[in-house]
């Protein structure tokens, strides 16, 4: 109601201003521009230039000779970069990885969510929640320091696993690309499980209790609360993250691989960002980069479009 | 609530549920456990193994040699003054630039936050970013922890949507005595904002705090190498050489360089741990606040 008024009031103002000359009015206002401007300066020089420099993707990019001197080539560096022997290793690795976290690490939290929600005792509740929020906030350092520390062949979680049968003998785990993604994928889990689910957890604790009571009466069981009452409740906050998480299919967790990249690892870690900043800053070849990064980010948009398209069509919930 | 009788599914479901959440909580701290007693713990005597819930021969001195080791102190420092300087211009030029950006009266004001949903979907990767810091001079410089993470439009929509519910009468009253924009943002809107600013102190304390990647990428004087970084130099080193970090000097009886690690992960983790509660008070506000802001 407020914000009605307040914008006849502005118009009026505005009306009135318009006669007087965009200079005038500018430095009316100079105070709050000077607390505008520097916000713009600011995208300007650390998002939007960033964006220019991205056309040295069609060039061969000299340092020295910098952007105005450096030589065009055309689409050179992304011809390259498709007929690049690791190409396909490293779409496989984007696309294999990603696929799988999203099948594995999508679903769980909302599991998750929903099983906390099911706890009867709400202080067991909350304990259960402090406790797996709190990995989240733990640098992929640490995460990846205690992994290097279990998984080597004299750490506690190969020991374990000797113990158990499932390794015949102790070895390097960490340094295996067969166990690789398997490791990546179960410390992301354990980093993230319960973050992720505060969202479902929020969203869960917003449904009207009064449809459970109803359901109670009807004689709907714990289960049946959940398939029918519980899960359709939450569809919409559901489909958002997946749309969210489609898009990211070309990403990576670039933090997490950081820690464990090592030659010995590279056919198993070589996601296109991983791929992209060895060429750029080991290799230096900076052009070659940049078009490797502008590939990833052309398809990265494509793909959060089309899943946005689907998922409006679908069941009617869209980011935009 | 009125006890309604439960079936046998239900009761077991509700054992099971139980059980299950206290497995998932051990899990989540056992091997935070395991790294403090393995802290504790003379590090020859830890290198044998064995050592799954107590220390067997307690000692400080993983910790002493931690706080005497020149390189470690410098990272910690280096962190230190990372995180609250770069939290600091961050929180207060990010909750300007979102004060003035609301303002109806702002000309121009299109303009400018169409700019930043670009910025949302849009950016030029890694590479330009590092050309642009590299041409601005910033590598190699402290500075680099502070400039390029001082904004983000995003933690810009999560003080907007708070400064929007601050009645306008308030800042009338300022108004007609004659303050300025600035006057009325420090002054009135942000004591009000409290609940926000602390939000976003937080958050962005912890990623300044976490975060190694920057001193990796954009800075080669180890001397300006923060914690997370040293620690990755640390791990990594000590993983590929397999050989002691620590430089002559000291006699190696009772650590080793991984009972030292160990005791440095825990100190780096100390200051998370402290603001883990005000964290959690702060951060479902803050995710609620971020998700309604469409």
């Amino acid at each position: 109601m407020s914000d009605v008024n307040a914008s006849t009031n502005v118009e009026l103002i505005s009306k009135a201003s318009r006669k007087k000359s965009f200079l005038a009015r500018f430095g009316a206002q100079k105070d709050l521009q000077l607390m505008a401007i520097p916000g713009a300066v600011w995208m300007v020089i650390f998002n939007f230039i960033p964006m220019y420099f991205i056309i040295i993707c069609f060039m061969r990019y000299n340092v020295a000779k910098g952007i105005l001197r450096s030589k065009w080539i055309g689409l050179d560096n992304f011809k390259e970069f498709f007929t690049d022997s690791r190409f396909w290793l490293v779409i496989w690795d984007t696309f294999g990885l990603n696929l799988i976290r999203l099948l594995v690490e999508f679903p769980l939290p909302i599991i998750f969510a929903v099983l906390i929600n099911e706890l009867i005792s709400l202080r067991y509740k909350k304990v259960v929640q402090t406790v797996t929020y709190l990995p989240h906030f733990l640098s992929w350092i640490i995460v990846g320091g205690v992994m290097y520390n279990w998984l080597s062949d004299s750490g506690f979680m190969t020991e374990m696993l000797v113990k158990l049968g499932v390794l015949a003998e102790p070895i390097y785990l960490i340094g295996t690309p067969k166990y690789f993604w398997g490791i990546l994928i179960t410390s992301e889990i354990w980093k993230e499980l319960g973050w992720n689910s505060i969202i479902y957890i929020a969203a869960i604790s917003s449904i009207d209790p009064n449809l459970y009571e109803a359901a109670t009466i009807d004689g709907a069981g714990r289960f049946k609360k959940i398939w029918h009452i519980t899960l359709p409740s939450i569809k919409g906050t559901i489909a958002v993250l997946l749309i969210l998480n489609i898009g990211n299919l070309m990403g990576s967790n670039f933090e997490q691989l950081f820690v464990f990249y090592k030659p010995v690892l590279y056919d198993v870690i070589d996601v296109i960002d991983i791929y992209a900043y060895r060429m750029g800053i080991e290799n230096g070849r900076l052009s070659y980069a940049t078009a490797i990064g502008l590939f990833r980010s052309v398809f990265a948009l494509i793909l959060l479009y089309t899943a946005n398209k689907a998922s409006k069509k679908l069941t009617g919930t869209s980011l935009v | 609530m009125p006890k309604i009788k439960k079936s046998a599914g239900e009761t077991s479901f509700d054992i099971f549920n139980i059980l299950l959440m206290f497995i998932i909580c051990f899990i989540t701290l056992y091997p935070i456990w395991y790294v403090l007693i393995q802290s504790l713990n003379e590090g020859f005597d830890a290198a044998q193994g064995g050592i799954y819930w107590l220390p067997r021969k307690f000692t400080m001195d993983n910790y002493k040699e931690v706080f005497r080791n020149n390189d470690i102190i410098k990272a910690f420092v280096v962190s230190l003054f990372r995180t609250l300087i770069g939290t600091v211009f961050h929180v207060s030029f990010t909750a300007m630039v979102a004060y003035a950006f609301l303002k109806r009266e702002l000309m121009g004001r299109k303009i400018y936050m169409s700019m930043g949903i670009v910025t949302m979907f849009f950016s030029g990767g890694l590479i330009p970013t590092f050309i642009v810091i590299k041409t601005l001079g910033l590598f190699d410089h402290f500075l680099v922890y502070v400039f390029p993470v001082m904004f983000s439009f995003f933690d810009l929509l999560i003080f907007q949507a708070f400064f929007r519910t601050i009645p306008e009468a308030l800042e009338e009253s300022a108004k007609m005595d004659g303050a300025n924009h600035f006057m009325i943002f420090l002054k009135i809107i942000m004591p009000v904002s409290k609940a926000v600013v602390a939000t976003i102190i937080l958050f962005n304390g912890v990623f300044n705090w976490n975060d190694y990647f920057m001193g990796i990428i954009y800075i080669n004087n180890s001397d300006l190498h923060p914690i997370q970084t040293y620690l990755y130099k640390m791990i990594v080193t000590s993983e590929s050489s397999k050989t002691s970090l620590l430089a002559g000097g000291f006699s190696q009886s009772k650590f080793t360089s991984t009972s030292l690690q160990m005791a440095t992960m825990i100190v780096t983790t100390v200051p998370i741990i402290c603001v883990y509660p005000f964290l959690q008070k702060h951060f479902v506000k803050g995710m609620l606040l971020g998700s309604v802001k469409e």
